[in-house]
């Protein structure tokens, strides 16, 4: 579906922000970007859609090769790419319904989207969408009115609507808390199988991306240097992120040379923490 | 251990030039007063006069030039509101093109240029170069308004463009929008209240322009005004300012309430 092509993109004289990277993306995967800030995760998928343009390298979507194509050409390939940003990129002064329909604009005549006389078809598949992510009740809200979570989830309409192959996604949850956060990673996942989308995912939370992708790519310094199953071993995490006790984490207690140094009483079955079911299911 | 000072550090690093920028300030503020020569005959003998001015504010004389006042009124209110819509109208074309984030760099440098032009001269200036091209009168006084508007809206708007919220932006680039979907989706509702703010501000600046104007030949409000003056009629001419004034305290206190609404 995707397929990247020794890509490189170099801003002004400074280093390499991306060096000769080389990747696939068959439909239906969903891939976890990680690594370090700075190593190049944004500038990629942005080089996908070209709100970065490339400096060397080829970028191929379906058979149409996306760095190859003119202005016009360009602009109607990116309804082919849904884009999904971190902090949301909604037009707060516009309402629900009019953020969601603005990723039909690559589809209607400017008259149209003017004077907001969208399609029915569109208007069907809008509020199909916000039924999907459960917003219907949202739609002439005006979009800063709602919460983080509700707001990625009038972006992921958004991005939907356009009827992309394949969604970019820019570090979904890094504004909202852990709970919302595997709630849309959630719902990602499932919208990517229900419509055997591509799907390429910037991450900063380790933990989130092995749990929902079925594929990492460590990116470091702008080249690829990990690319396999979400179950990354310390080893991985070092070569991506680079040195640090990677072996400890809450799951796998103290680290062990750690475990003599402080001394910890067994646990019984009380003093397991209970977990509080939240009340309000609302996002 | 010593105990460490801290002081913040000083706007000019360098002491000698710190204390030299004091130095040279003082001396330039001390030569400039000195130049200042004060006649003080004139002075009391304009206290009088100006005495005479202000006891004119207390007895204000609407109804005998009350004719000319309606007429100059007239003037000067058709003159702003049909030069601030026309003004308006090639403004926000001009700030598209000048706002760096949206527009081509040739654009951009053309919108750029109008707007100097535009800023770098005065209101009075432009009415006389204006009342010297198309004669005395209202229409000299409306080309003037109409120019002025341009410089100071367009920079405006583009300054409020460029401030715009990159992410907004980008996302609707990223869904295929044409670009003028895009300055309407994506720029519109991000800069439109500022807009509807500068507009009816401008309306403000424009109606005092228009009194003033009048005093160099463009007619309105201010010519009845320069009249009243040239004969001696203070109490015609506070009456006349009174106006002026009770206009432009209506329009600001419509302006606010409407720009809070538009929020």
């Amino acid at each position: 579906m995707l397929r990247i092509e020794e890509l490189s993109k170099r801003y002004g004289r400074t280093e390499l922000a991306l060096d000769g990277v080389t990747l696939e993306v068959p439909a239906g995967q969903v891939l976890a970007l990680i690594g370090p800030s700075g190593a190049g995760k944004s500038t990629l998928i942005r080089c996908v859609n070209r709100l970065v343009e490339p400096t060397s390298g080829r970028i191929f979507l379906g058979d149409s090769e996306i760095t190859a194509l003119g202005k016009r050409a360009l602009r109607l390939a990116r309804r082919r790419m849904g884009m999904i940003f971190q902090e949301f990129a909604l037009v707060e002064r516009l309402t629900v319904m009019e953020n969601v329909l603005s990723g039909r604009l690559g589809y209607v005549g400017f008259w149209a989207s003017f004077l907001r006389r969208y399609p029915d078809a569109d208007i069907d598949r809008a509020f199909a969408l916000l039924d999907r992510v459960g917003l219907a009740q949202f739609a002439d809200k005006r979009a800063d009115q709602l919460s983080g979570g509700q707001r990625q989830r009038v972006g992921i309409a958004r991005a939907l609507i356009q009827e992309p192959e394949i969604l970019l996604i820019d570090e979904p949850t890094a504004s909202l808390d852990p709970k919302t956060s595997r709630q849309i990673m959630r719902l990602l996942v499932e919208l990517a199988s229900e419509r055997d989308l591509a799907a390429v995912i910037n991450m900063h939370d380790v933990p989130l991306a092995q749990l929902f992708a079925q594929r990492v790519v460590g990116l470091r310094s702008g080249q690829v240097v990990y690319d396999g199953p979400p179950a990354l071993t310390p080893e991985a995490l070092t070569t991506i992120y680079g040195e640090e006790d990677w072996a400890r984490s809450p799951a796998h207690g103290l680290a062990p040379d750690e475990g003599e140094a402080s001394v910890e009483k067994p646990r019984t079955a009380a003093a397991v923490p209970t977990i509080h079911r939240d009340k309000a299911r609302s996002v | 251990m010593a105990r460490r000072r801290w002081s913040p550090p000083p706007l000019v690093a360098n002491p000698v030039l710190r204390y030299g920028l004091y130095a040279g300030s003082l001396a330039y503020i001390a030569l400039a007063l000195a130049s200042i020569h004060v006649n003080w005959t004139r002075v009391a003998d304009g206290l009088a006069r100006g005495w005479a001015f202000i006891s004119g504010f207390l007895h204000p004389n609407f109804a005998a030039r009350w004719g000319e006042i309606v007429q100059g009124m007239q003037e000067s209110l058709t003159m702003t509101l049909t030069a601030t819509v026309v003004g308006v109208a090639m403004s926000v074309p001009i700030g598209l093109g000048a706002a760096r984030n949206i527009s081509h760099p040739m654009v951009y440098l053309t919108c750029r240029a109008i707007i100097a032009v535009s800023r770098s001269l005065q209101e009075v200036i432009i009415a006389i170069l204006f009342v010297a091209m198309v004669g005395f009168g209202p229409f000299a006084g409306f080309l003037t308004i109409s120019f002025a508007t341009i410089g100071f809206l367009s920079k405006l708007l583009a300054e409020d463009i460029e401030d715009a919220d990159p992410g907004q932006l980008e996302a609707i680039r990223a869904t295929g929008a044409t670009w003028w979907q895009w300055v309407n989706h994506a720029v519109q509702p991000q800069v439109m209240p500022r807009l509807i703010g500068l507009v009816l501000y401008r309306l403000d600046i424009n109606f005092r322009e228009s009194a003033v104007i009048g005093i160099v030949g463009a007619g309105g409000i201010g010519a009845t005004l320069n009249t009243a003056m040239d004969r001696y009629e203070y109490d015609v001419a506070a009456g006349i300012l009174l106006i002026i004034i009770a206009i432009v305290m209506a329009a600001e206190y419509g302006s606010s309430h409407l720009r809070k609404y538009v929020q």
